[in-house]
């Protein structure tokens, strides 16, 4: 009698609290934002494949599946702060291997030379070349990022990157020149 | 009032879950290398025990006692436990999304945490009424997240100090969680119960 009503009551706590339990995962279901989405999110969606992903997405599904944070070079230090806050890891400092040539640059098609066979065009990840089949292309520079990812698929090599000139438009201080020394 | 409020600094102070007792050392050692998870922790275990008490509570004076099978306590205890940290982890995931990934493995982990049992138990061998259980439970959990945050802040320093070789790592937070724990000694003569 002592054992039935003992796995009766133990029956009744597990029915109830299975109850409440059941309710709750309703109630505060969550619409899962998968973790690659939110990775994504944060890359600079360049395309640019620097990191040696065909591209943000791939990189970022990559990230979760345990790749370094810290490839991402035109994202710089500030996106892999933003994964590791997002991920719960340290920050890591950029990998030198990815890391950007410290002038910006942009493509330049030399115009002769081009015979308008729209490779650089399908590579071209933020459609910044201009131009037609047979006709000659150009780059709308303000929309270059400066990946040469177009440099490669020309077939007559007239494509080359171009530092970008210094103008007061774009000039920037550049205050870590001036090296900063902590006193103890 | 008195009674309750020498009750609460007992536990954080006197009595402390891990440095005194030596509970719930796992997330102790585990979850403070960084001081924002070894916070999150801490509020996640301080609503799990408190709640925990509170059921587990009403559950032995309501249900097992007066049908006289008080052997069930541990079991119906481990139930309510798993039950109020199931519940934590949905509610902490619908609502803080990066505090759910912070904490990660170590919230379904506070199933098995001793302390939060303990302090179920200790509730019924000290034969503490309703209140007091619940002022237990939550001292019990203050006292567990002062440890951990400040035992995690500690940890942080450690990574940047100039350790000798042998002691880098887990040895010097072995070392440092002994020193601490010598430090609540002292507390002892604090409260009287």
């Amino acid at each position: 009698m002592n054992l039935l009503i003992a796995i009766l009551v133990l029956g009744l706590i597990s029915a109830f609290f299975g109850a409440i339990l059941g309710y709750a995962s309703i109630r505060f279901h969550v619409e899962s934002d998968p973790i690659v989405e939110q990775i994504d999110a944060l890359l600079p969606q360049t395309q640019c494949g620097q990191c040696g992903y065909p591209g943000c997405k791939p990189y970022a599904e990559a990230i979760t599946n345990g790749e370094v944070i810290n490839k991402c070079a035109p994202g710089g230090e500030d996106t892999i702060k933003k994964i590791a806050d997002l991920l719960g890891v340290d920050v890591e400092p950029l990998d030198e291997n990815h890391e950007l040539d410290k002038k910006p640059t942009v493509a330049f098609i030399i115009e002769e030379d081009c015979i308008g066979c729209t490779k650089c065009i399908q590579a071209c990840p933020v459609d910044a070349i201009l131009g037609a089949a047979k006709q000659m292309h150009t780059i709308i520079i303000d929309e270059c990022t400066g990946c040469d990812l177009c440099v490669a698929p020309c077939p007559v090599d007239c494509i080359e990157m171009r530092p970008i000139p210094e103008t007061i438009q774009n000039w920037q201080w550049d205050l870590n020149k001036i090296a900063v020394k902590q006193l103890d | 009032m008195t009674d309750y409020i020498l009750l609460l600094i007992g536990t954080v102070l006197v009595n402390n879950f891990v440095l005194v007792q030596f509970l719930g050392l796992c997330p102790f050692m585990g979850v403070s290398s960084r001081t924002e998870t070894a916070i999150g922790m801490s509020f996640a275990t301080t609503f799990v025990m408190t709640l925990a008490s509170l059921l587990s509570y009403l559950v032995t004076t309501y249900i097992l006692t007066p049908l006289n099978i008080e052997y069930l306590t541990t079991m119906s205890f481990i139930l309510v436990i798993a039950v109020v940290v199931q519940f934590t982890e949905m509610v902490v995931h619908k609502t803080s999304t990066s505090l759910y990934r912070l904490l990660g493995i170590f919230l379904p982990l506070i199933t098995t945490n001793c302390a939060v049992l303990g302090v179920a138990l200790l509730n019924l061998r000290l034969e503490h009424n309703f209140f007091e259980s619940i002022v237990y439970g939550f001292g019990a959990a203050a006292g567990f997240s002062l440890v951990l945050v400040m035992f995690s802040a500690m940890r942080e320093k450690l990574t940047n100090a100039d350790v000798p070789a042998p002691f880098k790592g887990a040895a010097i937070a072995m070392i440092t969680a002994g020193l601490m724990s010598l430090a609540f000694m002292g507390f002892s003569g604090l409260v009287k119960m």
